[in-house]
């Protein structure tokens, strides 16, 4: 096991959402490279602690690259340098002794930051409890192997579904375009049979929740270089044609 | 030692739950708006029940610490979700999941909870399905199965290793659903901190805005405590960071009993600890096991590189003991197996503790493309933490705590003793008695939370309609409020030199070594008395930098830190009082002459349920009996 030294690290330290905030350079002096980078901010926070400083608000907690709440811009890049790894994930390994590390938070006008490098991602629920769901009332559900699901339709389905809801997406996007996220959710559930029902109404309502709060997308691709779980770009592909046919049929549906 | 009604509901064993359901009070649909009903968390226990209690009518608030409801921990669950489909036609039924819950718990289970558990299980699988989780699928395009320890048929739906991910984002988007349509009201990145009761009943609950500080109280007719289970005692575990007890904790110390703390599982597959500033361990997936061989080496202190130690010269350890069920035993059974070795100094790494999970043989009997299609991911995962490639050397594994068994002491309709409030999900202790089986947990949450209490609540309700509840200007109300408020001034004001992290982690080091996988009388008496004389350190010594009224992750941990410090005494103490080995609870002075656990039926057939009595170290000891009138009691045997 060895150990890197002299890491030097300027972290964003905001007080609140009204502090206009500044970079604080710190100082890691020794720290092992089987430490994750959260690990080495916790070393970060001990030691702020101990100098009877306020230690630094950053979210953070399964730890296993699932859950999405660790976010952070590190050298500028969402969820650091290595390609499809959560912040959590990613290991000290990466870095190298003397190295200078920028941590900063999601850079994002629909994410505000709420402190230090905590945002407030509250919009992707709006997204959700817009549409992003199939209604299906606790009990009333057919046997699961009533409607089989053909095994490539399933595996699309799963892999828009993998998506952790982290905002990489929106912070790598020079927009601040929420289009994967969105797409990942619309796609997850319109490819299954169960969610044709309600295919064209979720879609409008998805895509304009998400056009209330967020930017546009240009088609750079950043979002799906970011994402931790590497979610393609051709399901905004999918969303952006459904959207266009969900705009003809919904009002056809409307004015029967 | 008194005995209480669990409210078990007459008839044969496998007619209980439709009796129930038969003679159960049903509140109207039109005045189910007049019920205000509190969730707390929102994994898949608490999200699974706010979006069904929402569609029913009731007005229901739902808290999660968490930003967004879709971050609880369930989501980390990798493996699947058992269900009695029989889908496989391999000999599963009702039955049979029921006996192997009860078998898999080593019998100290509630046998009615149990059988309703796996009667309920094949609706969950059909309603997650409609929602539109992706399980996995045949090329015929109906359901995947595969097994898990335990269990001789595949009844485990999954969906790749993100079966938790899967099946909490669909219970996530139910209860989404709610909160747009205005039935469910969330609030988030808010904590619960204490609950309150006034005339015996619970009245709700005092909550802290983790980014303002302010402490408010909200009132309800019930209140569902969903909060997930206390692994992170012991620091270093495969739960989430935020994971804690303080819910129920906070319940306990209102009057709710807290059954069984001392059963708590240590999972055999997880990445050992590779430094001193590690934050928690990471599992690898049980499934690994059907086609990973656990060995160790067979001399002690060996240092060759596992591709130089010949065939002859390694101890395939589970393969040797447990013939019929192999390196699938049970995940207390291959725990204490692994730390017997490492503890011999079998262990292998740089530290000497882990044992090694070996594909080489699956790789070359299957081709390295099967096995990285059906373990890709997990790979994938192993070799950015560990920094080793699995597929050239073999995984470094060892025991982790991962799930605690015991919880809230709840009756059949999953109330606790104060009428009013309820425990759900790994929160409770009903189900699983003293070792969980693999993908039993995501039954048990989506069960409690879909299938269950939407049916018992409603008999409690239906006799309060049209009575006033007390407000949320309820002196007691106000009390509750102005003590909380104290207990967080009064961590800013220690003013000592420890962080909350710093006494955690020594909290966590007593815990692991006298109440982990194996207890010994000295070893727990030891423990209840470091505990007391560090707690007391933690009360004069703290630091806790900031301020109350913004975020301050400092001053929540110390709250944590606070709870779990009383709860460790109850585990060590209930540890010590159960004078028997059962499951994942081993005393080492209980044991048959093979080294398994050795139960003692005639005195320990109960559940020991705690009742607080304002010092940590005198709690009072309460039993329910056990009564098995399907299951025979039997030695437990996985050979």
């Amino acid at each position: 096991m060895s150990h890197l030294k002299n890491l030097k690290l300027k972290v964003w330290r905001q007080k609140g959402p009204a502090d206009s905030g500044r970079f604080e350079n710190y100082t890691i002096d020794e720290i092992s490279d089987e430490a994750s980078f959260l690990e080495m901010l916790d070393v970060l926070n001990e030691q702020l602690i101990s100098d009877n400083k306020e230690a630094v608000v950053f979210d953070h907690d399964c730890r296993e690259g699932i859950c999405g709440t660790c976010s952070l811009m590190i050298n500028g890049v969402a969820h650091g340098p290595q390609k499809a790894t959560t912040t959590c994930q990613l290991h000290m390994r990466t870095f190298k002794s003397g190295d200078t590390i920028v941590v900063e938070p999601w850079r994002a006008t629909a994410f505000p930051i709420i402190k230090d490098l905590m945002v407030d991602r509250g919009a992707f629920d709006r997204i959700i409890e817009s549409g992003g769901f199939i209604t299906a009332v606790t009990g009333g559900a057919p046997d699961a192997n009533l409607i089989p699901i053909p095994k490539p339709v399933a595996d699309a389905a799963m892999d828009s579904a993998a998506c952790i809801g982290c905002g990489a997406c929106v912070a790598a996007c020079p927009n601040g375009a929420a289009n994967l996220f969105t797409a990942a959710k619309i796609s997850h559930l319109n490819y299954l049979p169960q969610g044709q029902a309600e295919r064209h109404k979720r879609t409008e309502a998805m895509v304009e929740t998400m056009d209330e709060h967020f930017g546009s997308c240009t088609n750079h691709g950043e979002c799906s270089a970011a994402c931790p779980k590497e979610i393609s770009v051709d399901v905004i592909a999918l969303m952006n044609k459904d959207y266009r046919a969900s705009k003809f049929k919904n009002r056809k549906e409307l004015s029967r | 030692m008194n005995t209480f009604n669990a409210k078990i509901p007459a008839g044969a064993l496998h007619e209980k739950w439709d009796n129930y359901k038969a003679d159960a009070k049903l509140v109207n649909p039109n005045n189910k708006r007049k019920f205000k009903i509190i969730v707390v968390g929102t994994g898949l226990a608490g999200a699974s029940a706010a979006a069904t209690l929402a569609e029913l009518g009731y007005q229901v608030d739902a808290f999660t610490f968490h930003d967004s409801p879709r971050r609880a921990h369930s989501i980390a669950a990798q493996g699947g979700i058992n269900a009695a489909k029989n889908y496989q036609g391999d000999g599963d039924s009702i039955n049979r999941l029921f006996q192997d819950t009860i078998k898999g718990g080593d019998f100290r289970s509630r046998e009615a909870n149990v059988h309703r558990l796996a009667q309920v299980s094949v609706d969950i699988i059909d309603q997650m399905v409609a929602q539109g989780v992706p399980f996995a699928r045949e090329y015929g395009g109906l359901l995947d199965n595969r097994s898990f320890g335990g269990a001789q048929v595949s009844r485990t739906f999954y969906a790749r290793g993100q079966t938790g991910q899967q099946l909490l984002i669909g219970a996530y988007q139910q209860m989404a659903r709610q909160v747009g349509l205005g039935g469910v009201r969330l609030f988030n990145r808010t904590e619960l901190i204490d609950t309150v009761t006034i005339d015996g009943r619970c009245a709700g609950i005092v909550v802290r805005d983790l980014l303002t500080g302010e402490i408010q109280s909200h009132a309800a007719h019930a209140v569902v405590l969903a909060t997930g289970g206390y692994g992170n005692v012991f620091f270093l575990s495969t739960n989430a960071m935020n994971c804690n007890v303080t819910a129920a904790w906070r319940a306990h110390r209102r009057g709710a009993l807290f059954a069984n703390p001392c059963y708590t599982q240590i999972h055999p597959t997880c990445i050992p600890q590779a430094d001193e500033t590690q934050s928690k361990l990471t599992l690898m997936s049980e499934s690994l096991r059907n086609d990973g061989r656990v060995w160790v080496p067979k001399r002690a202190d060996d240092n060759r590189p596992a591709d130089q130690i010949p065939e002859g010269e390694r101890d395939y350890y589970l393969e040797r003991l447990y013939p019929s069920y192999g390196n699938l035993a049970p995940r207390d059974i291959s725990s204490r197996a692994a730390k017997r070795l490492v503890d011999k100094g079998q262990g292998i790494g740089p530290l000497k503790n882990g044992v090694n999970l070996d594909f080489s043989a699956a790789i070359e009997r299957l081709g390295r493309d099967v096995v990285e299609e059906r373990y890709g991911n997990l790979f994938q995962m192993y070799e950015r933490i560990a920094g080793e490639d699995p597929y050239k050397t073999p995984m470094r594994i060892y025991p982790a705590t991962h799930y605690t068994m015991g919880g809230l002491w709840v009756d059949y309709e999953l109330m606790t003793n104060i009428p009013g409030l309820y425990a759900t999900g790994e929160a409770n202790f009903s189900d699983h008695g003293a070792n969980r089986l693999g993908a039993s947990a995501l039954m048990q949450g989506l069960a409690d939370g879909y299938f269950v209490l939407p049916y018992t609540i409603s008999n409690q309700l239906a006799s309060l309609l049209g009575k006033t509840i007390p407000g949320t200007d309820h002196p007691a109300f106000k009390q509750a409020e102005t003590e909380a408020s104290a207990r967080y001034n009064g961590y800013l004001n220690v003013k000592g030199k420890r962080s909350p992290d710093w006494f955690h982690r020594e909290l966590g080091k007593i815990i692991w070594n006298e109440c982990g996988m194996e207890r010994t009388r000295e070893g727990l008496q030891s423990a209840l008395s470091d505990l007391p004389a560090l707690y007391e350190e933690f009360k004069t010594d703290l630091r806790v930098t900031g301020t109350g009224d913004s975020t301050n992750q400092t001053l929540e941990k110390a709250g944590r830190v606070d709870d779990f410090f009383q709860l460790g005494m109850a585990m060590c103490q209930d540890a010590l009082t159960r004078e028997e080995s059962c499951g994942a609870h081993f005393r080492s002075e209980y044991q048959t002459e093979e080294g398994e656990a050795l139960r003692n039926d005639d005195k320990f057939c109960h559940v020991a349920a705690w009742e607080w009595t304002n010092d940590p170290m005198k709690p009072t000891r309460h039993a329910e009996e056990l009564v098995f009138e399907t299951a025979h009691l039997a030695t437990r045997s996985y050979k």
